[in-house]
């Protein structure tokens, strides 16, 4: 044993040990990377469909996704298409942290309490891309614990509610947490965000004890916080700083008829 | 050491030896990844893996290690583990390990590792650790699955995800505790469960180290000038 303690030995052993270990380590990550990442795009793609309400259990995620869905890039200022950037590759959460493709929101505006908003944004639509069924939106804000990511569905004429989901959070479980709760869930279907179809100003929201009317969802109970963070993130993101000038167009597209 | 059978060496630490019940060892992951069946069954699967190899490669090179450094040594082998373990969850179980979120990663941090590692696989062949990890790991799960039945039943009213009681929320009967579903809950179950142990194994229980006795006058005396 004495000899294991040589200097020498601590060396050999210690080196050793680490090639050996960042070898299987690296190994390891390498090989399940494509496993991995396979998976993320099956999650995010499953998130998807689930909130268009399209998906039943037993479908198969790819088969349904490559039918229905085609994602395309926003600008979210003008609301228009972009062609510039590949959705199947454009990554709208790297984009946020980028100060080149996002801005920065201050006190006021920053409702939804992210900090950084991404210039354009990938939305998912349902059917024919021209006159979609659907189309599906990220957003992201701040709950009672920390951020709440999602998808929100919203029907061809821009303004009526199909489903929320939130893929990502970490609310109070039995309290916060029944956002993910199906019952719950089924209460936005048919609701409807803009008063007369202004596409100015979103009217959605949560109500504690008894929603009444289009424009509102009734509250999770003893989940103040929470609720409220619900609220100031559809208030965002279908404001002008979201998706309100890109929803637009299709109320106009459908009065217009084109 | 080296006579303890096979059986003992897997057994003993489910019920006899529990790590969690008796070491009070990892406590701090059965906390808060017990508040479902499923997640339990899978950080305890995890926690055996890492314990059993982890044991067997530290009793592999046991006879190499300089002493100065075998700490780092197993920690480096333990880490090493851990993170394959982690990406391979996230190549085949990816619903499980986005629930366990960082838990994973911190079995580095679970006592019950390195407790192995050096009071156990240093002395012992490499066989014989790879049980003990087994068994020491199977101890961790047993009380996982147990604290994740509790919780799980109580907090969600269901078990393994199947509607058991079915609750309010949902259009059930049960009004479920709020507080099951939160990580303070599962020390009142294992501590329940420690007691329920050592009510059936009652050499567990440990000594009394001082029993408080009534004061005499000459010590009143004596602290009265301090």
């Amino acid at each position: 044993m004495a000899s294991n303690n040589s200097i020498k030995k601590t060396l050999i052993v210690a080196l050793s040990l680490c090639v050996v270990c960042s070898v299987v380590v690296s190994s390891a990550a390498v090989v399940l990377k494509p496993k991995q990442v396979q998976n993320q795009e099956l999650d995010r793609k499953s998130n998807i469909l689930q909130v268009t309400q399209l998906y039943k259990p037993g479908d198969d995620v790819e088969e349904k996704y490559a039918e229905l869905i085609t994602p395309r890039v926003v600008d979210l200022k003008t609301g228009e298409y972009s062609d510039d950037l590949d959705p199947n590759s454009y990554d709208q959460f790297d984009a946020a942290r980028d100060p080149a493709t996002s801005r920065t929101l201050s006190g006021e505006d920053d409702i939804a309490g992210i900090g950084r908003q991404e210039n354009y944004s990938t939305v998912y639509l349902v059917g024919d891309p021209n006159d979609p069924e659907q189309i599906v939106m990220p957003i992201r804000g701040q709950g009672l614990w920390g951020l709440m990511e999602g998808f929100l569905s919203v029907r061809g004429d821009g303004n009526t509610i199909v489903g929320l989901s939130y893929y990502d959070q970490s609310e109070t479980p039995g309290l916060g947490g029944e956002v993910d709760n199906p019952r719950w869930k089924a209460k936005w279907d048919g609701k409807k965000i803009y008063e007369s179809g202004d596409f100015q100003d979103p009217q959605i929201q949560l109500v504690k004890g008894g929603a009444s009317g289009e424009y509102e969802v009734d509250a999770l109970s003893g989940a103040s916080l929470t609720s409220r963070g619900v609220t100031n993130m559809l208030r965002f993101w279908l404001s002008d700083e979201g998706y309100a000038p890109y929803l637009a167009r299709f109320h106009d597209d459908s009065q217009g008829g084109a | 050491m080296a006579t303890d059978s096979v059986k003992d060496v897997v057994l003993s630490p489910v019920f006899k030896n529990n790590p969690i019940a008796l070491q009070v060892l990892g406590i701090c992951s059965a906390l808060a990844v017990t508040n479902s069946m499923s997640v339990s069954l899978v950080m305890g699967l995890a926690v055996i893996a890492v314990t059993a190899f982890s044991s067997m490669f530290v009793s592999l090179i046991r006879n190499h290690i300089p002493s100065s450094i075998r700490i780092i040594v197993q920690m480096t082998i333990i880490a090493s583990l851990v993170i394959v373990v982690d990406q391979v969850l996230r190549a085949y179980a990816y619903e499980m390990s986005k629930q366990l979120s960082v838990f994973v990663g911190l079995i580095i941090t679970n006592c019950i590792v390195m407790g192995r590692a050096e009071a156990y696989a240093m002395q012992n062949g490499p066989v014989m650790s790879f049980l003990d990890g087994v068994g020491n790991g199977l101890g961790y799960a047993v009380i996982l699955l147990i604290v994740g039945f509790v919780r799980e039943l109580l907090g969600s009213g269901s078990v393994f995800g199947l509607t058991i009681l079915p609750t309010v929320q949902n259009g059930g009967w049960y009004v479920p505790n709020g507080l099951m579903l939160l990580p303070p809950s599962a020390f009142f179950v294992i501590g329940l469960f420690i007691w329920v142990l050592r009510w059936f194994n009652p050499e567990q229980i440990e000594k009394t180290e001082y029993r408080i006795v009534a004061n005499s006058k000459a010590k009143i005396k004596e602290t009265a000038n301090v």
